[in-house]
């Protein structure tokens, strides 16, 4: 006798129908915070030292902070920064990796001088080549998104590399080349279709790297400037109000980015599911 | 027209020959059928005849002259796994068209249902796509053919079907055939003459 519950069409909907339904959640999660992050009403968030640290109430789900303001909306508009940072740093670090990979396709010399690379810059620790990236840029938004940038697309220009040679030394392309097909019809034709889930993968798979090192450089006090409301910024400042016993200062705002983080981590793993389906049978 | 290959030599490994000194002509109307042991090089002598190994001594030329190294290869290889030959995201109508795009009349001699083309490449079996990679290779710039054990994987029926349709086509096209196989049988049915290959490491 089958169980009869709420959950029934969950059930019965195939493995593809699973992933696209979380996919789906995933993202309109991700565009409310983002949207909200900047439609949200800001009068709230001016001082207002009548309201000093209150605890989470239904009036303030995250509770105010030392200076009365709201701690939902601090945190909403750093999740808002947090993933635009995230994106324009891994689209830009794929970018950087889609060019390494390019450059060791060309010939063994390339491929050399690339391989080299990616080993040299994987070897330094990223948080240290981050926060000198970010200094020499003079820190702000773009220290932060071109120090993560030029540290994360190791593994992707790694991964691109050997799926290029593999493809490039298979009997098909050996095929279209002896068919006449030039270099740049076999590139655009062949390789790039093959490629194009590892890169959409590898973007996704670099923003919660992403966001974790903005959150901590500015933590640190070498990424974004304080008087904006990025999550590095609200836990570097409850550091000095926790022995007080605010607690909900740095829990709140804390989670919230973890939970961003890990919805990232997923999405990318699901859509990869969805792109390579022999991933999906391990 | 002849395809003639003069002393070609080829080594994976230095000093390790696995071709010495071979020379064959091809003319262009009749199938010459190439037996041998496994492993005694035939397949890199197609592979060397019809462009895919570059490093080799010797030439290799149509009607006295070199064949041009780079744009469509005047020999062209069928390979013995026809699955490894085609873009595994790409369905069969394209696969079929990077090279040309045959008429019906063809297609139904080799066999191609038109419900095929719109399928990928995973979803039709060995003999199936054996016939997409003979069909691909008869291209109008095609002149020599070299078939290295292209009806291994086939029934017998199937089999006499596939190489009376590609005889019959190169005869009529003035188009000459190198049928590799170890198959004595197979060989002495459609061949004219019949080369004998032997491993020089064993000599």
């Amino acid at each position: 006798m089958s169980k009869v519950s709420f959950l029934n069409p969950l059930n019965s909907m195939n493995l593809r129908q699973k992933t696209l339904l979380l996919i789906v959640i995933i993202v309109l999660v991700l565009i409310t915070i983002f949207i909200s992050s900047y439609s949200i009403d800001t009068t709230n968030m001016v001082t207002n030292f009548a309201l000093r640290n209150q605890a989470p109430s239904f009036e303030h789900l995250f509770g105010t902070d030392w200076l009365g303001r709201d701690m939902f909306s601090r945190t909403i508009k750093g999740l808002g920064l947090s993933i635009m940072i995230g994106a324009i740093a891994s689209i830009l670090s794929s970018f950087v990796a889609m060019i390494m990979a390019f450059i060791s396709s060309i010939n063994k010399y390339g491929d050399l001088v690339m391989s080299w690379l990616i080993d040299f810059f994987s070897s330094i620790p990223h948080l240290l080549l981050l926060i000198m990236i970010s200094l020499c840029l003079g820190k702000g938004a773009w220290g932060v998104i071109i120090g993560v940038a030029f540290t994360h697309w190791t593994s992707l220009a790694r991964v691109l590399r050997v799926e290029i040679k593999e493809i490039n030394t298979s009997e098909f392309v050996n095929l279209a080349r002896k068919l006449g097909k030039g270099n740049l019809w076999v590139a655009k034709e062949h390789i790039l279709p093959l490629v194009v889930t590892q890169i959409v993968v590898g973007t996704l798979l670099i923003f919660p790297h992403a966001i974790m090192h903005e959150a901590s450089i500015t933590f640190l006090g070498f990424g974004l400037s304080p008087h904006e409301p990025a999550i590095g910024i609200i836990l570097s400042e409850s550091m000095k109000y926790l022995t007080m016993g605010d607690w909900w200062l740095a829990f709140f705002p804390g989670a919230a980015l973890l939970v961003v983080v890990l919805l990232f981590d997923i999405l990318g793993e699901e859509i990869e599911k969805l792109l390579d389906p022999t991933k999906a049978q391990k | 027209m002849y395809l003639n290959a003069n002393n070609i030599s080829f080594s994976y490994r230095k000093n390790k020959p696995i071709l010495k000194n071979i020379s064959i002509s091809i003319p262009d109307n009749k199938v010459i059928g190439l037996m041998g042991d496994s492993g005694s090089g035939k397949s890199t002598l197609c592979k060397v005849i019809s462009g895919y190994l570059n490093n080799y001594t010797g030439t290799i030329t149509i009607d006295n002259e070199l064949i041009d190294k780079t744009g469509y290869c005047p020999a062209q290889l069928i390979f013995q796994h026809p699955e490894k030959t085609m873009n595994p995201k790409w369905k069969m109508h394209k696969v079929l068209s990077e090279s040309w795009n045959p008429p019906q009349e063809l297609k139904d001699t080799f066999g191609l249902k038109e419900g095929w083309m719109n399928r990928w490449p995973s979803e039709l079996s060995g003999g199936e796509l054996q016939r997409f990679s003979i069909l691909r290779a008869l291209n109008p710039n095609t002149k020599f053919i070299i078939a290295d054990e292209i009806s291994t994987m086939l029934d017998t029926v199937t089999q006499v079907q596939i190489w009376d349709s590609l005889i019959d086509y190169c005869k009529k096209n003035k188009i000459g055939i190198l049928a590799v196989s170890h198959d004595k049988e197979l060989l002495e049915v459609i061949a004219d003459n019949i080369v004998l290959f032997n491993d020089i490491n064993k000599l």
